[in-house]
């Protein structure tokens, strides 16, 4: 039984066989430089980039529909919310304003707001793929040996790998309580009201982590009667040394990086670019 | 022969800190190398305890209060931490899947020697050294999902032998497999046994299946006391396991049916060591005594499935062209071995699924388009772990919780709720919170959640996994009454004797296809199906086989009925 939203599969591809630690840097460095810029040329280059990899990567579809269909549901809140509370966000920014047309009260759509909407917009969309890359990629253990070797402790590294490996776990009970208790007459759907639904998912959280808590006992005392945490240090059965790829990879993301912030910098003078002066 | 125990328990007591009571008293028990010992109990007679004490969880993980003196080794273990003893006992846990730390086979093996700081180069040889050893050196890469139960325990029982321990623990090894798989994981342990090592096992719902091969000793465990240490043919010639709440095999239940005094000499310790030439007779006589007619339901059809298939990703389907038709008041298991689409047939029928060809019908309409909610007016579905199924601290809130959510009145309520409690005999609990209950009472509480909601259906899954002989039979004579009500109820199981004993007829699934619709008797002694829904032939089979009684299958038959009609 496979894992919907998100698990590690193996496939023979240049991104599999970069090592962890290579991906995790690169993952951060990336989307520091999404992040950092608000300059929609290089977002849509990043975004561009960042579908390409995802295409090397042999990620199918069907292994990411859930999890972006989160995602996107989470965009347009934000999309909306942000309007909601600052719909002159945009105007501010940019210094200058041009109406496009009125709806109600303050509510005033300006090309200024839509513009900085469609970047944030991209932003979001464009880290999205590397954290996908990142998690579906990336084989847990070997992920905890690389932090391992960089210096942090290895109960901390250990203890991440073994979230990846009990979440797929932890996500069918999820399903199955979900389930048990719509059957007892649980409203999940857009039908119930916003207080009921927080109140509703109260009853499927619960049981998740009692039976969770039960799980995280037998995994200690598994752990426990093999010795983990006996030593200073642990060797890894799952290692791998960076090679020339880790290198190229590395370099890539760190000029984009720099690429990033250079178009900040010496470009638009600020973190913003503004194509309305 | 004078040898020097292993393990050496000597007036040893412990009590729990969160316990009024000790839960072990004065144990003496010596364990000799080489020795393979069974050590059986009902839930809670402190058999856990015992093991936890062995290799080190307790004091290390549970605490308590020690008195008296466990060597091992001829070290006092209260001088050594989990880490030595744990070079020293290696346990297998129940739960084979919470136990697979790794991400793959390898590196699960591995687990020990990483926390050891084992050099990587000599990791890898030693991990292929010992995955030869139970078999799984094909399966290094694999994750824990693409593994059945067997080749799961496998790669546990590995993971501890890479440390060369002088003693195997085995906690409950059957708990979680299917009969089939149950039965070689008890091969395995023996041939390890046989090989190289001294396992020391515990079990306790299933001792028939334990016995499945030979044991050098069986101690019950009772309120924290030893009460018996003897071999198997003297334990099950007496009437200690009945005494203790454990179950004894079923060929000895039903040579005590046909009036035979079992004792030591006809070695009914194990099925295949039995000798049964001097009563034969009367196993025949009794055979042919039994003249129970058929109970037969002609009730009218109450869930219908008609060519039903259906597929999780459209490819490969996970259950192909299912019919069946189950009448009002039944009582029916779904068997077959994981994987096989159980589940999946009941979420179908729950409306957790769609169906991609054919239909339900529940009364003769169709259940197409029905939400979750609309069928569970009719249909209640119990899960197998009580604890993903309670969201309220307190037992009322709990069970009125269904009517609540349907906007039912609260006088209403309480006056449903009150009478679901007292037919799942809680009543005198409906104040108290659900904290204070023990598992079996969990258990009830959420089938009288789904109860008090008035379904015609109530489905449950795997209702007794993990229960004791005592556990399992309130919680199915529980049923057998809710049965009774008049409403029907379809069970989830691979359990061979709750099939038997509980459910007039069973589907057989294997591979997403039906291949058996019939009564129980028939399927457990058909060696086809038995194969194909990773079954095991009942006892009783080579019980009618050994007395040359010519119908074994009508011989289970007249097993079943006759215990229908005498149990109280």
């Amino acid at each position: 039984m496979k894992s919907k939203l998100f698990s590690y599969n193996y496939e023979d591809t240049v991104i599999h066989r970069l090592s962890g630690l290579t991906k995790l840097i690169c993952f951060m460095l990336l989307t520091f430089a999404i992040m950092f810029s608000y300059d929609i040329r290089v977002i849509l280059a990043t975004l561009v980039f960042s579908v390409a990899i995802l295409r090397v990567s042999k990620i199918k579809w069907s292994q990411i529909s859930l999890m972006v269909l989160y995602v996107v549901i989470f965009i347009v809140i934000n999309a909306f919310i942000t309007f909601l509370f600052s719909p002159e966000q945009g105007v501010e920014i940019y210094g200058t304003r041009h109406l496009m047309f009125k709806m109600f009260g303050r509510y005033n759509v300006t090309q200024e707001q839509l513009f900085y909407q469609t970047t944030k917009l991209f932003k979001y969309l464009s880290v999205i793929p590397f954290g996908i890359i990142f998690l579906l990629t990336t084989n847990p253990s070997e992920f905890a040996s690389s932090m391992n070797k960089v210096g942090v402790h290895y109960k901390a590294a250990y203890a991440f790998s073994l979230t990846l490996r009990y979440f797929p776990d932890i996500q069918r009970v999820y399903t199955d309580i979900s389930q048990a208790q719509q059957a007892r007459g649980l409203e999940m759907g857009a039908k119930a009201k916003m207080g009921d639904r927080f109140k509703n998912s109260l009853m499927i959280i619960i049981p998740l982590i009692f039976s969770t808590l039960e799980r995280i006992e037998v995994v200690t005392n598994a752990m426990d009667l093999r010795g983990f945490g006996k030593a200073k240090k642990r060797s890894w059965f799952t290692v791998s040394k960076l090679k020339r790829a880790d290198y190229v990879a590395l370099f890539i993301s760190l000029a984009i990086f720099a690429g990033a912030f250079a178009v900040s910098a010496f470009i638009n003078h600020g973190r913003f670019y503004n194509p309305f002066i | 022969m004078k040898r020097t125990p292993i393990i050496e328990f000597d007036h040893f007591s412990f009590q729990y800190f969160s316990q009024a009571e000790p839960t072990l008293h004065d144990i003496c028990l010596k364990i000799y190398p080489g020795e393979k010992v069974l050590i059986v109990g009902p839930s809670g007679s402190g058999k856990s305890t015992i093991g936890h004490c062995l290799n080190g969880l307790i004091p290390f993980y549970y605490t308590g209060t020690i008195e008296g003196s466990l060597k091992i080794k001829g070290q006092e273990t209260r001088d050594l931490d989990i880490f030595q003893l744990s070079k020293m006992i290696g346990t297998v846990l129940q739960d084979s899947d919470g136990q697979f730390v790794g991400l793959t086979v390898g590196e699960d093996i591995a687990f020990a020697m990483e926390n050891d700081c084992v050099p990587h180069s000599e990791m890898h040889e030693r991990v292929e050294r010992v995955a030869k050893m139970v078999g799984m050196d094909e399966w290094l890469t694999s994750s824990p999902y693409e593994l059945s139960g067997g080749q799961k325990q496998r790669t546990s029982v590995a993971g501890v032998l890479i440390d060369d321990v002088d003693v195997l623990l085995f906690d409950e090894p059957l708990a979680n497999l299917d009969p089939a798989t149950g039965k070689t994981a008890i091969e395995i342990i023996d041939d390890i046994h046989k090989n190289l090592k001294r396992p020391f096992s515990s079990s306790s719902t299933r001792l028939e299946d334990v016995l499945h091969r030979d044991v050098d000793r069986i101690i019950v465990i009772n309120d924290g006391r030893i009460i018996a240490d003897m071999n198997a043919h003297e334990l099950v010639s007496s009437d200690i396991l009945i005494k203790n709440g454990i179950r004894e095999p079923l060929y000895v239940t039903a040579m005590k049916y046909a009036g035979i005094k079992v004792t030591p000499e006809m070695k009914p310790g194990h099925i295949w060591s039995l000798d049964t030439s001097k009563v034969n007779t009367a196993l025949q006589r009794w055979d042919r005594s039994v003249n129970i007619p058929a109970v037969v339901n002609d009730n009218q059809s109450i869930l219908k499935s008609d060519h039903l298939s259906f597929s999780y990703d459209g490819v490969h389907p996970t259950l192909e062209d299912i019919d069946f038709d189950i009448r009002e008041g039944e009582m029916v298991s779904i068997v077959g071995k994981n994987g096989a689409g159980k589940s999946t047939l009941s979420k179908i029928m729950c409306g957790f699924a769609k169906e991609d060809k054919g239909v339900i019908l529940y009364q003769s309409a169709n259940l197409k388009g029905k939400s979750i909610k609309e069928r569970a007016e009719f249909i209640g579905v119990v899960m197998q772990n009580p604890n993903q199924m309670i969201s309220k601290p307190l037992i009322f809130d709990e069970v009125a919780l269904g009517l609540r959510l349907r906007g039912v009145a609260e006088e209403e309520v309480k006056e449903r709720v009150e009478k679901a409690l007292k037919v799942c005999g809680l009543a005198p609990f409906i104040e108290w919170p659900i904290s204070a209950l023990s598992y079996g009472q969990k258990k009830r509480v959420t089938i009288a959640s789904i109860l008090v909601l008035d379904p015609r259906i109530l489905i449950l899954d795997e209702p007794t996994a993990g229960q004791d002989y005592r556990h399992y039979s309130d919680i199915m004579e529980f049923l057998r009454e809710v049965n009774k009500l008049g409403i029907t109820i379809i069970l989830i199981t691979h359990d061979m004797h709750l099939m038997l004993e509980y459910t007039p007829r069973a589907i057989v699934l294997s591979e997403g296809r039906m291949v058996a619709d019939t009564r129980a008797s028939v399927v457990l002694t058909n060696r086809e199906m038995i194969e194909k829904a990773n079954l095991k032939e009942t006892s009783l089979y080579h019980l009618a086989e050994l007395a040359g009684i010519p119908d074994c299958t009508r011989f289970v038959q007249n097993f079943i009925d006759y215990e229908r009609t005498t149990r109280r």
